[in-house]
C-alpha cells in the first residue's frame, strides 16, 4: 500500500491543538460576546474538524478524488441548511401584495417573539 | 490465512486499486452519515430560532463539566486511533493492539459519563415524557427530545465503533494484519474519527452556543 506514513510527532501535535481549542471555546463560553457567542463556538467546531480530517483521516495526504468524497457531503449539508434558515431568517421580511404597509406593520408586530 | 487476506479480488487491477475503492467507499457511506446527522442537527437550528427563549433556557440546564471532559476524551480517543493505523502501517502489532484498546477503552468512559449524565436527567424529570419538569421554558420539553436524538444517535455510533475495534483488536492480536495489508484498521479508524466530529459539533450546540446569548 502507498499511503504515507505521518510520524506520531504530528498527531500528537494535533492532539496538542485540538486540546487548546477545546480550552479556549470552552473558555468564550463563559464570556459574553452577543451574538458573535454561537459564530466563535461555530468556527472553533470548524477548525477542529478540519484538523481531524486532514491529518487523522489522512486527507490531506490522498487523492484529489478522496477530496471531493470528503467535501461533498460537508457541501449538501451546507446547501440545506442555508437554504432551509434563508427561508426561516426572512420570514415576516417581505410584504405581501394584498397587504398596505401600516396593516402588515401589525402583523409582523404580533408575530415577532 | 496471511496470504488470503493479502489477496486482490478479481474486479481490481491490483491492490492500490483495491485499497483506493474500499476508502473511497467508507468516504460515500460518511457523506451518508453527514447528511443524517446533518438533518437532526438542521431540525435542531430551526427549532432553536422558532422557540429561542426556550431552547436558550432549557441549554443552560445542561451540564457544560460531563460535556467537556467527554469531548477531551472523545479528542484523545482520536489520537489514539490515529497511533493505532500508525502502528499497523510500521508493522508494530503489539502497539497495534495496546492502541486499539486504549481507544476501546476511552470510548467506554465517554459512554460511562453519558450514562452518569443521562441519569442526572431523570433525576432532574428532564427526561420528555408525562414527568418533564422544565419551569419558565414552555417548549424546553422539545429542546430535550432533540438532545436525547442527537446524543443518542450519537452514543449508538459510539457503541457501534467499540464493538468494530473490539473485533479489529481481536483480528490484530491474530496476527491478521501487516504493513501491506491494514486497511480494515484504517476504515474503522475513519468511522472513529468521524463520531468524534460529530460529537465536535454537538458540543457547542448543545452545550456552548446558549450560555451567553
Amino acid at each position: 500500500m502507498s499511503a504515507k506514513i505521518i510520524s506520531p510527532k504530528t498527531y500528537v501535535l494535533v492532539w496538542l491543538a485540538l486540546m487548546i481549542l477545546l480550552f479556549l471555546t470552552w473558555g468564550a463560553s463563559e464570556i459574553n460576546f452577543g451574538v458573535f457567542s454561537p459564530v466563535i463556538a461555530i468556527v472553533i467546531a470548524v477548525i477542529k474538524m478540519l484538523l481531524v480530517v486532514l491529518i487523522f483521516m489522512h486527507v490531506r495526504y490522498s487523492s484529489r478524488l478522496t477530496w471531493v468524497f470528503a467535501a461533498a457531503g460537508f457541501l449538501w449539508l451546507m446547501i440545506m441548511i442555508t437554504l432551509t434558515m434563508g427561508d426561516y431568517l426572512t420570514r415576516g421580511t417581505v410584504r405581501p401584495q394584498n397587504k398596505s404597509i401600516p396593516e402588515w406593520k401589525v402583523d409582523t408586530e404580533s408575530q415577532s417573539r | 490465512m496471511a496470504e488470503a487476506t493479502n489477496a486482490i479480488a478479481e474486479q481490481f487491477d491490483s491492490s492500490e486499486q483495491q485499497h483506493e475503492s474500499a476508502w473511497l467507499g467508507l468516504w460515500a457511506f460518511l457523506a451518508t452519515e453527514v447528511l443524517f446527522f446533518g438533518g437532526v442537527f438542521l431540525g435542531y437550528i430551526v427549532y432553536r430560532h422558532v422557540y429561542y427563549e426556550s431552547f436558550v433556557l432549557a441549554s443552560r440546564t445542561t451540564n457544560l463539566v460531563y460535556g467537556t471532559v467527554n469531548t477531551a476524551v472523545l479528542l484523545t480517543s482520536s489520537l489514539t486511533m490515529a497511533l493505532a493505523v500508525h502502528a499497523a502501517q510500521v508493522g508494530k502489532n503489539k502497539n497495534l493492539v495496546r492502541f486499539l484498546i486504549l481507544t476501546i477503552l476511552l470510548a467506554i468512559t465517554f459512554m460511562g459519563v453519558k450514562g452518569v449524565e443521562y441519569y442526572e436527567h431523570y433525576k432532574d424529570h428532564q427526561i420528555p415524557g408525562p414527568s418533564f419538569v422544565l419551569k419558565g421554558a414552555p417548549e424546553g420539553e422539545l429542546f430535550y427530545y432533540f438532545y436525547f436524538t442527537m446524543t443518542g444517535l450519537h452514543a449508538l455510533h459510539v457503541v457501534i465503533g467499540i464493538g468494530l475495534l473490539s473485533v479489529m483488536a481481536l483480528l490484530a492480536a491474530r496476527r491478521r494484519f501487516n504493513p501491506a495489508y491494514y486497511t480494515p484498521v484504517e476504515l474503522s479508524g475513519l468511522y472513529w474519527h468521524f463520531v468524534d466530529i460529530v460529537w465536535i459539533f454537538l458540543y457547542p450546540l448543545i452545550y456552548l452556543i446558549s450560555r451567553h446569548s
